[in-house]
């Protein structure tokens, strides 16, 4: 059993094309940390410089968007469905 | 599908007549906020067939964005039946129908067709007769934006098998 976790089509040029790649941790965090040892440069695109997820980045555990759950600190464990997806947004 | 360095599927926007108006009806109706929507269609087809007019969860005059909640629901319902984000439409309601520079920085669709719709010059928002909603299209890809013709075309059911056509 892993952690299941959809990759939006902007960010599949770091995982070759793939939609959906597996990866472990005990928390969001430690899951990012996996995946860019896996497909580097995936962190840079979900992890500010001081930390924190994107804001115009949406990131959901078992669809509970994390921002309400903890963000980073949310905890993961096996079997669940991770699912990544940039903001709608703009001006 | 596509991406960074594939070939393009087309410098034109072809969309619907009802699909156009249904978008432009929208602006009209969110005026002076922001409207904000998509026309998904089958993946790869570049086809707009399925127009889904979304909540600007922001209700602002200056900014849009889907609620994550509806954002989540409607990528997963586009996967469960092999569709993708055709167009991304929003609209300006003070300034031309060409991208923000919000817009470009937030642009995360390399193969949509980014629709700019201003209602600056609709007719409740000057009080005239002569009424105009300004409707573009836009490839926004790297920060890089090029504007592209919009064909409207009366139906795209003409010419397909209609069991190729998602009706809603």
């Amino acid at each position: 059993m892993a952690i299941e976790v959809r990759i939006p089509t902007i960010l599949r040029t770091h995982t070759g094309g793939s939609k959906t790649v597996q990866g472990s941790g005990d928390t969001l965090a430690a899951l990012v940390d996996d995946l860019d040892a896996k497909h580097p440069g995936l962190k840079n695109r979900l992890v500010t410089e001081e930390g924190k997820l994107h804001r115009f980045v949406n990131v959901y555990v078992n669809d509970e968007d994390v921002r309400f759950t903890g963000a980073l600190d949310t905890q993961v464990k096996d079997g669940d469905s991770v699912t990544i997806l940039p903001a709608v947004a703009g001006g | 599908m596509g991406g960074a360095g594939s070939p393009r599927l087309g410098c034109v926007l072809r969309i619907d007549r009802a699909t156009y108006d249904a978008i432009v009806a929208h602006a009209r109706e969110d005026h002076p906020d922001e409207a904000c929507g998509v026309v998904a269609g089958p993946e790869g087809s570049d086809r707009p067939e399925r127009f889904i007019p979304m909540l600007n969860a922001a209700r602002s005059p200056t900014f849009y964005e889907f609620d994550s909640a509806d954002l989540l629901r409607l990528y997963r319902e586009m996967d469960d039946r092999d569709e993708e984000p055709v167009v991304v439409y929003h609209s300006h309601t003070a300034t031309e129908a060409y991208p923000s520079r919000t817009d470009i920085g937030l642009a995360a669709e390399p193969n949509a067709h980014y629709v700019l719709v201003s209602t600056r010059h609709h007719g409740e928002q000057t009080g005239l007769a002569g009424d105009e909603v300004e409707f573009r299209s836009f490839r926004i890809v790297d920060g890089v934006v090029t504007e592209e013709d919009v064909e409207v075309v009366e139906s795209y059911l003409f010419g397909h098998s209609p069991t190729t056509v998602v009706y809603d």
